[in-house]
């Protein structure tokens, strides 16, 4: 039974990539973290639909398309426990919790206003970390500063 | 056989251990024969993007004394920079005309990016507030010079411990090394936790302390830094703490005899006139080892030593 419902909610697209379980406030981050203003496929996009595990979640879904996984793994920066779904024939071939990327390159701002990056035309890296407390941070390559995850700004 | 040849020093963490050791060896033998012809026929760019003339002065000495050329700026307001070149094609420019680039500038990150896009390697100044790591070799090689080994020290750092990039760098250095570490500030600007984590990874010990004259009796060296008022947000905070660290020659006189004072320079009011002439005071003689290990750079940086 409990198959037959997921098969259904993501059996919507033929073969494609579906997020799952985005925390629905930042459905529009996932959306531009993917890049999906800039795509030509089919886009599906659903907000505050009900989840037992978030209350309200939203959902990704992308037609003809698969990600690469450090691409996907961006998502886990706002949406740490997202679901990533691939369909094939409307048949899932695989599902799996987003990972932590180890590098995140160009996407996120440098908290620091004096870094090379917000000066020069230089493209942001950062590297990925956890303090000992277990929270994620990023180490901005260049300045050597650390972000807090409540400070990741996208770019 | 350790080799440097054409690596960058943008950060003190790019060199290892032995490296480090390797760069203080050769400067020990520029302390003997500090003239030697080895740079004949080189040119080290030298690209002052702020003016800094202690260093730069510094980077000079050295390169005159190995008998090297060197080509650049000493301020952004002489070159193409004002012009609104980019730091990309300024350092691609200068890569064409020199073996070696020595650069100096106030965005932090910059000597990072400039050692990605420079084909000849380089060799960090000071970007911004971020690394200054010749500074730090030199402060290594003052300690082990005065201490006889870099291991196992008790060191003071003394000061505006939040915004000081040089204690920052040495903490990381120090931390190979196995040192116990003392850090004496105000509340405002204790050493920030990232740095402390850095010595909580490296399983070694760290004490704080208001009170200046607790860490007298402990230290092997005592590292004086500066505060500047720019720092506070609250004139009325600066005016509490300017005057609980400065360090004067009757607070000397309960410390180790091993103890030397050192201090990154220049100097305003945190170490009175009188510690000057203290056998204990190092900082001039620390500048001067400055040279040694810049020498010791670019030589082995160019392959030469
Ligand atoms: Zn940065």
């Amino acid at each position: 039974m409990k198959n037959k419902r997921t098969e259904l909610k993501v059996s919507a697209i033929r073969n494609g990539t579906v997020i799952d379980h985005i925390p629905s406030d930042v459905v529009y981050q996932v959306f531009g973290i993917l890049s999906l203003d800039e795509t030509s496929n089919q886009v599906y996009l659903g907000t505050n639909l009900d989840s037992k595990k978030l209350g309200k979640k939203g959902i990704i879904k992308i037609s003809g398309k698969y990600f690469k996984d450090d691409e996907i793994n961006k998502v886990s920066l706002v949406a740490p426990n997202a679901t990533l779904i691939e369909i094939k024939d409307y048949e899932v071939s695989r599902k799996e919790k987003v990972q932590l990327p180890e590098i995140v390159n160009k996407i996120v701002k440098c908290i620091n206003p004096k870094c090379v990056t917000n000066n020069q035309n230089v493209p942001t890296s950062f590297q990925v970390k956890q303090d000992h407390k277990g929270n994620m941070k990023l180490f901005c390559k260049y300045c050597e500063k650390t972000i807090g995850k409540q400070n990741i700004e996208f770019i | 056989m350790i080799n440097l040849k054409g690596r960058s020093l943008v950060s003190i963490t790019d060199y290892n251990k032995e490296e480090i050791l390797r760069i203080l060896d050769i400067a020990e033998e520029f302390e003997v024969n500090q003239r030697q012809n080895i740079l004949n026929g080189h040119v080290i760019g030298s690209l002052f993007f702020e003016p800094s003339t202690r260093t730069r002065l510094s980077f000079e000495s050295a390169v005159q004394y190995l008998g090297g050329s060197i080509i650049g700026f000493a301020s952004p307001d002489v070159s193409s920079v004002t012009k609104g070149e980019s730091l990309k094609d300024t350092i691609l420019t200068v890569s064409n005309y020199s073996d070696l680039i020595v650069m100096r500038n106030p965005l932090d990150g910059s000597a990072r990016y400039a050692s990605e896009v420079s084909p000849v390697p380089i060799l960090n100044a000071g970007d911004g507030a971020n690394q200054h790591p010749t500074q730090c070799l030199l402060d290594l090689y003052s300690i082990r010079k005065t201490q006889g080994s870099l291991d196992n020290i008790h060191i003071a750092m003394v000061g505006d411990l939040k915004y000081g990039r040089t204690v920052h760098s040495l903490v990381q250095a120090l931390s190979l090394f196995g040192a116990t570490f003392h850090f004496v500030s105000p509340d405002s600007l204790k050493m920030p936790s990232s740095v402390k984590t850095w010595v909580k990874n490296a399983n070694l010990e760290y004490y704080q302390y208001n009170d200046f004259m607790e860490v007298m009796p402990i230290a092997d060296i005592l590292y004086m830094t500066r505060i500047q008022g720019e720092r506070f947000p609250d004139p009325l905070e600066y005016e509490k703490v300017k005057n609980a660290y400065i360090l004067e020659n009757s607070m000397l006189e309960n410390t180790k005899d091993n103890l030397k004072v050192l201090h990154p320079l220049p100097r305003v009011n945190e170490i009175t006139e009188d510690v000057d002439d203290n056998p204990k005071a190092y900082y001039f003689q620390q500048a001067r080892n400055g040279v040694f290990v810049r020498q010791a750079l670019i030589a082995a940086i160019l392959g030469l030593k």
